[in-house]
């Protein structure tokens, strides 16, 4: 259980509010759970990870109970329950990547981030992690790097090299 | 009223309502063909079907269409059709198949029986008894999380969960709101409020007695007494939030527990309050009606004899013994 | 060249504009259902075709179609499953990437065979650049009148929307992608019922992959007759193959079904062989799912016939020597490749991606993938090996859905094929973490089995 100190409010941008309209129009009436995927895309998209009180005002926002948003949340691995990096990047580390080496990749990318799976830079900027098969098993390997999920493929360490020197200047 | 229609498990014959499941046409013949079901509960909608241990072989599918059912099915969610076959125990596939499930559902469970409030009432520990392996051939760390307190009567000791999803069904259909759930996914789920919230409503004491295992125990009996040294007599008062039909579990004089009456298959026939289960621990509390029919196959059985003996606090109190004339004097004639 | 239906115009410049899509011929197929085809005329041309469900289950998409309960009063939906994460599998991803108006002509053609008013493309949340690019097209195809109210003056309405997933492979099961649509977890269902009598929202609702609804474009063009004259037996139609692994050119390949395995590797025109010169030493033929079979299985059969690309004679053999079709993620392995490094990867995977709904699957996928981490880092036992085998066979079939099978296929298959590379790894524990097994005999001919005449 998280041992959760003190929680701090969230603010929903106006913009966030009225994707929040657009996206609930889409399912029938009575069906809003339906939202809740997209919704949390959207907030995560804008907050950087899903904290508790971001995901009360969603329930309260789609009318359910907290918990049913705290299970969907946990339940699905592209939502991050704890703060990350500005920039995530996501490696595939899922069979068909390893043949065409996946695992030395994210060797890698731990020796130029300097940090473990998980971990955040000390500047707040990265963290990294693998990640299971993103479908595009042919141009290994690949990352992902969110909220609009750009798509790097047929990496090597040179390339993400590159990757790194360009996020780090954004 | 539609037809009955007929099903045959283990070669006994039944007739049962449409609509009925394997598992409940099984429980209208009774005995040893019973499959074990730990997930499952009919008093909970959308329960079963995750746990497999009710697994069974259906030989024929029906008259109109007798094929087999290409895999073992869950009985308690696979409906009966009219001229049905169904082995349980009868097939040495649904055993092996049934070991099996036992065993996983055994590899990460902590195996604390000897420290476990449940032991003497689990149903893990029948069905490990039962289908277990005499040894593991797990060897790799079991799971464990931290013990929590949901609220302050109920302990959530979440290594020795199943994941049956009872107590989830439990508060979404007799509590007024559900503040806990299973989070995470896979072999990291777990039963939790996440952040750290009071499971609190007048029903929620009712997870407890749902739970098949020692994941859910009433804090308020926790290290008391082990259940088979307790005596249990049902009992029932005037509650205005529930039936007020319970088991009182005693030892010598003294109330321990305060529980809603169990069936043969574990489950309750009604839920109760949490003030009945909680609060109400005095005799005076209570009308006592008799002692529990508790199965001869249980532990708790041991030390159980079925006649009103009337325990020493009502022989001491005159109130009680008028309360309770009816029930004296018919137990006085043997 | 082989016939292409729906990577034709693939290399056409704007191909993913409505312009330029129907430039190339692109609604036809609306406008053909919509003005001159009755639904069930539609669902009658579907089922002529013999078109099977590309997603891995391969099942007939007319049969499922028609299985459709149509209670009067109430909705009914159709639901794309677009949730592509079975390892080795990238072909929707391709389609919808390059021509997302192939899939949202079929989603159109199909809705009205089935009377759907209202329906959704669930796209994994990973993909979400396909998600923007589906959702300007459909915005083009609507402004275009191919969506909304009373399309092309037919009377019949639909609304298309995107969905995205959350970031589970579990989704990819029909009932639990329907969960997650409905905002839950993606816990698959206990069927009974299934989809087509009570589906989304409890709604009978048709789910299909995103290949077998745009190949619904062709069929409808061209004629059911016709898509089935392509092909070999009941395996109708072209197939999109996702090629993965030590290939010279990996990639998204439409094939006629019953295309001979060794041409598709080897031919110029297709994989181009096996990459830096090496010798193919297993393959994985249809996503991670499918039994692993050794190089000389997978190009011959038992009997020493050529293998073919189509659902039969993938499956020729059953599991003792064959494999499946699945959803066409064909993986090739080069002789440096580690088996059981391999076979604890996918065992991973499908410990990571269990619901843990069910417990065969929840502890067993933990289990093996446990006992196999102990294999590949040398401190494997012998009796680990049989342990694994009754493992994976606790596990399948005992489960609430397909993915327990999926679990345990890989693990039981590679000890079937490779039993010595796994005993190499206990016995050799230290040598096996610096080099590996090799090719051994893994792609040496089939010795014929003996021709006994009956009498």
């Amino acid at each position: 259980m998280l041992k959760v100190e003190e929680t701090q409010p969230v603010e929903f941008s106006s913009a966030l509010t009225v994707k929040f309209e657009e996206i609930t129009s889409r399912y029938p009436e009575g069906k809003q759970k339906s939202a809740l995927l997209p919704v949390l895309h959207e907030v995560q998209a804008e907050l950087g990870w899903l904290s508790p009180a971001a995901m009360d005002k969603v329930a309260a926002y789609l009318k359910i109970e907290p918990i049913e948003v705290y299970e969907v949340a946990s339940f699905y691995s592209m939502y991050f329950l704890k703060p990350q990096g500005k920039f995530v990047l996501e490696v595939c580390r899922t069979g068909p990547c390893c043949l065409v080496g996946a695992e030395k990749l994210m060797d890698h990318i731990e020796n130029s981030l300097g940090v473990k799976e998980g971990e955040v830079t000390p500047d707040g900027l990265f963290s990294w992690r693998g990640v299971e098969c993103l479908a595009a098993c042919g141009f290994g390997p690949v990352l992902q790097i969110g909220p609009e999920y750009t798509f790097y493929e047929n990496l090597d360490a040179e390339k993400v090299d590159t990757l790194i020197a360009e996020l780090r200047k954004k | 009223m539609s037809e009955k229609v007929k099903v045959t498990i283990d070669g006994i014959t039944v007739e049962v309502e449409p609509g009925t499941s394997i598992l409940n046409a099984a429980r209208q013949i009774g005995g040893d063909i019973v499959p074990p079901a730990m997930c499952y509960y009919s008093k909970l909608a959308g329960s079963g079907g995750k746990c497999r241990t009710c697994i069974v072989k259906v030989s024929k599918g029906s008259e109109k269409d007798p094929r087999p059912m290409p895999k073992l099915v869950a009985s308690c969610r696979t409906t009966v059709m009219d001229g049905m076959e169904v082995q349980n125990i009868t097939s040495p596939e649904v055993l092996e198949a049934r070991s099996g499930v036992v065993e996983m559902l055994l590899i990460n469970h902590p195996l604390d029986c000897p420290v476990c409030d449940q032991a003497g009432e689990c149903d893990l520990q029948n069905l490990g008894y039962e289908h277990g392996l005499q040894k593991t051939r797990y060897e790799f760390e079991r799971r464990t999380f931290e013990r929590i307190d949901i609220g302050d009567k109920i302990q959530l000791h979440m290594n020795r969960c199943i994941l049956c999803y009872r107590c989830v069904f439990t508060a979404d259909q007799i509590t007024n709101k559900r503040v806990h759930g299973i989070l995470n996914r896979g072999d990291h789920s777990e039963i939790s409020t996440y952040i750290q919230t009071a499971v609190d409503n007048d029903f929620s004491g009712n997870v407890i007695d749902v739970c098949p295992v020692g994941a859910l125990t009433d804090k308020t009996f926790r290290f008391k007494n082990r259940v088979w040294f307790t005596k249990p007599i049902d009992a029932h008062r005037d509650c205005p939030t529930c039936s007020g039909k319970v088991t009182l579990w005693y030892k010598g004089e003294d109330v321990l527990r305060v529980t809603a009456r169990k069936d043969i298959y574990g489950e309750v026939e009604e839920f109760i309050c949490n003030t009945c289960r909680f609060d109400k621990k005095k005799t005076a509390d209570w009308t006592i009606e008799h002692p529990t029919h508790i199965s001869d196959a249980s532990v708790i059985a041991s030390n159980h004899y079925e006649t009103m003996i009337p325990l020493p606090v009502i022989q001491e109190d005159l109130r009680l013994q008028q309360a309770n004339k009816v029930e004296l004097e018919k137990t006085a004639k043997f | 060249m082989a016939r292409k239906l729906l990577l034709e115009h693939i290399n056409v410049p704007g191909i993913h504009t409505l312009d330029v899509y129907r430039q190339k011929g692109g609604y036809r197929a609306v406008e053909k259902a919509l003005k001159t085809l009755t639904p069930d005329e539609v669902v009658e041309e579907v089922k002529k075709s013999g078109l099977r469900g590309r997603g891995g289950a391969g099942f007939p998409t007319g049969m499922k179609w028609s299985f459709l309960a149509k209670p009067e009063g109430v909705a009914r939906y159709l639901v794309c499953n677009a949730d592509e994460s079975e390892p080795g599998t990238f072909k929707d991803r391709y389609l919808m990437t390059h021509i997302p108006h192939a899939l949202i002509e079929g989603m159109i053609v199909a809705s009205y065979a089935l009377g759907a008013k209202t329906s959704y493309i669930y796209v994994r949340g990973e993909m979400m650049p396909q998600i923007r690019i589906l959702e300007r097209a459909i915005a083009e195809a609507k402004s275009a009148g191919f969506l909304g109210k009373n399309i092309l003056g037919s009377g019949y309405d639909l609304e298309l929307y995107v969905q995205p997933g959350g970031g589970a492979y579990i989704c990819g099961e029909e009932t639990a992608l329907l969960e997650s649509l409905e905002g839950k977890r993606g816990n698959p269902r206990i069927k009974p019922p299934f989809p087509a009598i009570a589906g989304l929202y409890g709604c009978p609702t048709v789910v299909n992959n995103v290949e077998s609804i745009a190949a619904v474009v062709p069929i409808i063009n061209d004629g059911g007759d016709e898509y089935m004259k392509i092909g070999i037996g009941r395996s109708t139609g072209t197939k999109l193959i996702s090629a993965s692994g030590n290939l010279v050119r990996p990639g998204v390949y439409e094939i006629e079904l019953g295309l001979p395995v060794e041409e598709f590797i080897y031919s110029d025109e297709y994989c181009g062989g096996i990459a830096n010169g090496k010798r193919l030493k297993a393959t994985v033929a249809g996503g991670s799912s499918v039994p692993v079979l050794p190089a000389n299985l997978t190009l011959k059969l038992a009997n020493g016939e050529p293998r073919l690309m189509s659902y039969e004679s993938l499956s020729e053999g059953g599991f003792a020597t064959g494999t499946m079709m699945g959803s066409g993620g064909f993986i090739a392995f080069d002789e440096d490749q580690c088996m059981v490094r391999n076979t604890w990867n996918f065992a991973r995977f499908y410990h990571h991606e269990s619901c843990g709904q069910c417990s065969p699957c929840r502890e067993g996928t933990g289990w093996m993938e446990k006992v196999l981490h102990r294999i590949e880092y040398g401190h494997g036992k012998m009796s680990d090996i049989d342990l694994l085998v009754d493992v994976a066979k606790k596990i399948e079939g005992n489960t609430i859905c397909p993915l327990g099978d999926a679990a345990a296929w890989p693990v039981a298959s590679a000890i079937r094929h490779f039993r010595d590379e796994f005993e190499w790894h206990v016995r050799e524990p230290l040598k096996s973490l610096e080099t590996n097994y090799g090719i051994a005999k893994y792609a040496e001919p089939i010795a014929k089995p003996e021709v006994t005449t009956e009498n």
